[in-house]
């Protein structure tokens, strides 16, 4: 689906009981950022799956990478006192060339540094090396593992990836990952597979733990929950299986209004692989730039700026205020 | 009015049915809540539950809610089927069992 279908659904959601109107009944319209603590960074969108939820539309056929003068300037904005992450994303961030080269100029840095990886890429050359790179730089991995069923997590991500996954596991585990005692961190996400919305974020990461444990003796620190959010290849799934309605509704009638004052977007930035600034990943994918009269681009940069701007919000932000709230650090109660 | 008994969108009216009878309604919800989340039994086994007494009560709604929430907590298609058959076991068994007024019955009044 293109960037103008995807427009036209969300525009038609924003028609009637929009996310705005929502904020403004609940006093928490314009909604402000309230600082920047997490740097997010998408580096490439090229990915070696193509998975069926993916909101960016990552693939091998994916083009265009975060340039070497761009991760200079994430390293810079990096390094000011305020920013406590980096998070990195793609894609697969593994696919982007420089990847090796920034994560040691990172952990310089001495921020909690974590990547994002769909876990599969790791069992292929050349980014194997990886496995070892992380553990070297003290990267926390968050892996992508939808569901703890290998039919499951197939069905979103292609035929075979579960095994590949659960391998990637093992083998960061050897390396002392997921192991609460060794300080390597190795946390799992989790997104439904269909259209319906997570289960509490306790009681999946309990299943994920029996489960993972008793069938194949792998470990993880823990379970992030995530709402599937109506944009990109998800949305083209909702849309194609008459499920959109009723997904929308749910997100609606699932609106906490607690969920808002701890919203992901209020102290991340959202770097795109041009180096533009946006609110969060999904703005970034629907290509919403920041508020009027804000820095717009990472190398023009200026914390006090970009620190208390106006938040740009649509209807797909009902994804993220639904239930517990939604993050990319999981639920957000 | 809709001229359907069943609507797909009367479910979401159930936070509503306190109208009328306020004080009842809401020592029912309270009631509701605290006996479909976790206590000895995990919110997962009463989900299923749950889901088994909805399909033997042909609740739609009940049916429909307890389908997504078990979806949502990464329950199996296989567990779903399986409790389901539990609760078609429990009919058939309690059914027959009654056979056996029938059998006192007949065995008291035929020669």
């Amino acid at each position: 689906m293109d960037l103008r279908q995807q427009h036209e659904l969300l525009y038609r959601m924003d028609k009637t009981d929009s996310f705005m109107d929502r904020l403004k009944g609940s006093a928490a319209y314009p909604l402000r950022a309230q600082s920047i603590e997490i740097l997010q960074l998408n580096v490439t969108r090229r990915c070696n799956l193509c998975c069926r939820h993916c909101h960016v539309e990552g693939s091998p056929e994916q083009t265009g990478e975060l340039s070497r003068e761009n991760m200079e300037a994430c390293l810079r904005v990096a390094a000011i006192p305020e920013i406590t992450t980096l998070d990195i994303t793609g894609g697969a961030p593994e696919m982007h060339p420089r990847l090796e080269w920034f994560l040691k100029e990172a952990a310089g840095i001495g921020k909690r540094l974590l990547v994002r990886s769909n876990g599969a890429i790791l069992l292929e050359d050349p980014y194997r090396r990886y496995l070892d790179i992380y553990a070297e730089t003290g990267v926390e991995v968050v892996l992508s593992l939808p569901h703890p069923l290998r039919e499951r997590t197939d069905r979103m991500r292609g035929t075979g990836i579960f095994e590949r996954i659960i391998t990637a596991m093992k083998e960061l585990n050897k390396r002392g990952y997921g192991n609460s005692e060794t300080g390597r961190i190795l946390n799992l996400v989790h997104n439904p597979v269909g259209a319906f919305l997570p289960g509490s974020q306790q009681a999946l990461e309990s299943e994920y733990r029996s489960r993972l444990r008793q069938d194949y003796g792998v470990e993880f620190n823990s379970l992030y929950c995530l709402t599937n959010c109506p944009v990109g290849r998800y949305l083209d799934f909702l849309k194609r299986s008459g499920n959109l309605p009723d997904y929308i509704n749910l997100l609606k009638q699932s609106f906490n209004p607690e969920a808002v004052q701890n919203l992901m977007c209020r102290t991340t930035l959202s770097v795109g692989v041009d180096g533009r600034l946006f609110d969060c990943d999904f703005n970034q994918v629907l290509d919403l730039s920041l508020s009027d009269g804000t820095p717009a681009h990472i190398r023009d940069f200026n914390y006090e700026k970009l620190s208390r701007r106006e938040i740009v919000v649509r209807s797909h932000c009902f994804a993220c205020t639904a239930g517990s709230g939604s993050s990319c650090q999981g639920a957000l109660e | 009015m809709s001229q359907q008994y069943y609507e797909k969108d009367d479910l979401q009216d159930f936070p509503n049915i306190a109208e009328y009878a306020s004080e009842q309604g809401e020592k029912f919800f309270e009631y509701y809540d605290r006996a479909t989340s976790a206590g000895k039994l995990t919110e997962r086994e009463k989900s299923l539950i749950a889901l088994t007494v909805a399909t033997v009560r042909h609740c739609p709604y009940c049916i429909d809610a307890y389908t997504n929430k078990c979806l949502s907590l990464g329950v199996g298609h296989d567990e779903m089927m399986e409790a389901i058959h539990v609760g078609a076991a429990m009919v058939a068994g309690d059914t027959l069992v009654h056979a056996t007024q029938m059998r006192k019955i007949v065995k008291k009044k035929e020669m």
